[in-house]
């Protein structure tokens, strides 16, 4: 298998990164282009940027920060938010993007991750599950989506989904550790690669998700503070994960 | 200077590419017989992507016959072996005897960094199909990696997505051309 993945994660609105407590209140946090060249120079194995405006805005703000990210950034990045169709998608690889992701979009028309797949390659297609109690929710996970987290996962493996990025919303914020047994439960149903995401606090838990998960998606415990993935890298290293 | 002509065949990650080329100093032109070196990228489904070539099919494989360099990345180094398996079976360009099967692997698709032996630098994967070739010539957990035939050099990972890695072996494709 190739070696467990590092991910941090940056919000986007209206061009730039934020921070925000449940998406209100937005602090500027800065340059997407400047912070992810500092993850990629801190050790990311892989970026992810999630518009949470986009479902005001267009996918064409979007695709020009993908754009820019691009030109400056030189491992894999996937791009998400407000992706429903397969023009969308396609502007957003075009720009320079790796993977885009989708959620709510896939939710309300699970053709969407076919058409996306026929038309990009599986490995392009990343789904997004926000998951509460083993249910799936939707609406940046403001709304019970009334399916499943295990069959949904399955059901994206088959229409042809590429990777499966999952949040647990139970752990969300809390630093007290990722969801493990969702994951192990998600790991033997589905082969596609996981992405471990929410409630990472401490370095023990990010290893504990990649014993189960392929990759972790880092938020909040970086503090948007690419010294701190160069901190966390070493750390891990320490307890005897594999990294790059 | 360096020339470098891209064959394009429609959707994909072109640009990466593009813009990679552009990093290491060389010049992109649109002529790939005249090119110091053709690079055919790849992302998408081998169907879509041969009949998207068209002609520069012909081009890739009078460049080949000539000798002259010619740099396959992912799906396009799938693209040049005989045929793949992939969409029910499609024909290649016929550059390197082998084909392209399905990936059996614990996690398929293949995403992420992993090792290249000889050498054992990590670049960047993503792939569901893998090339099976006797011009294999550098593996990675098993799987072909780097694939040598006459002048036509095919890579299944993403050079111009491996960061520092990516750019060195980018850099001796484009000293060798």
């Amino acid at each position: 298998m190739p070696l467990p993945r590092l991910i941090p994660c940056l919000d986007v609105a209206g061009g730039r990164v934020v921070k925000g407590v449940r998406f209100r209140e937005l602090r500027d946090v800065g340059d997407p282009v400047e912070l992810g060249a500092a993850y990629s120079d801190g050790g990311a194995d892989e970026l992810v940027f999630l518009d949470i405006s986009a479902t005001v805005t267009s996918t064409a703000a979007a695709a020009a920060v993908a754009a820019r990210v691009a030109e400056h950034v030189t491992i894999p990045f996937t791009f998400g938010g407000g992706i429903r169709t397969v023009d969308d998608a396609t502007s957003l690889l075009e720009a320079g993007a790796d993977k885009i992701s989708v959620n709510s979009a896939a939710l309300e028309r699970p053709d969407l991750i076919e058409e996306l797949a026929r038309a990009l390659g599986s490995q392009a297609v990343v789904v997004a599950i926000d998951t509460e109690a083993g249910r799936v929710r939707s609406h940046a996970a403001t709304r019970d989506a009334a399916r499943d987290t295990i069959e949904w996962a399955k059901e994206c493996e088959e229409r042809g989904a590429g990777e499966l990025l999952v949040t647990s919303i139970d752990r969300d914020g809390t630093q007290d550790g990722y969801d493990l047994e969702q994951l192990a439960a998600l790991r033997d149903a589905v082969s596609l690669p996981v992405i471990a995401s929410g409630g990472a606090g401490n370095a023990q838990h990010v290893a504990e998700a990649l014993e189960v998960a392929q990759a972790a998606l880092l938020a909040s415990i970086l503090h948007e503070d690419p010294a701190r993935l160069v901190s966390l890298r070493a750390e891990l290293k320490e307890l005897g994960v594999c990294l790059r | 200077m360096t020339t470098v002509a891209i064959a394009r065949y429609g959707a994909g990650n072109v640009r990466s590419v593009e813009l990679a080329v552009r990093r290491l100093g060389a010049e992109l032109i649109d002529d790939l017989e005249r090119a110091d070196l053709a690079v055919l990228p790849g992302v998408g489904s081998a169907r879509s992507a041969m009949d998207g070539l068209g002609e520069a099919a012909d081009l890739l494989r009078a460049r080949h016959a000539e000798g002259r360099p010619i740099l396959g990345i992912c799906l396009g180094l799938q693209l040049a072996l005989d045929e793949s398996e992939e969409d029910g079976g499609v024909a290649g360009l016929g550059l390197v005897p082998g084909r392209a099967v399905r990936l059996e692997a614990e996690r398929v698709p293949r995403i992420g960094w992993a090792p290249v032996d000889p050498g054992g630098e990590a670049y960047w994967f993503a792939h569901s199909y893998e090339a099976v070739t006797d011009s294999t010539v550098a593996t990675s957990e098993g799987h072909a990696a780097v694939v040598e035939h006459g002048s036509f050099v095919g890579v299944q990972f993403h050079p111009e997505k491996s960061g520092a890695a990516g750019q060195r072996f980018l850099e001796q494709c484009l000293s060798r051309a």
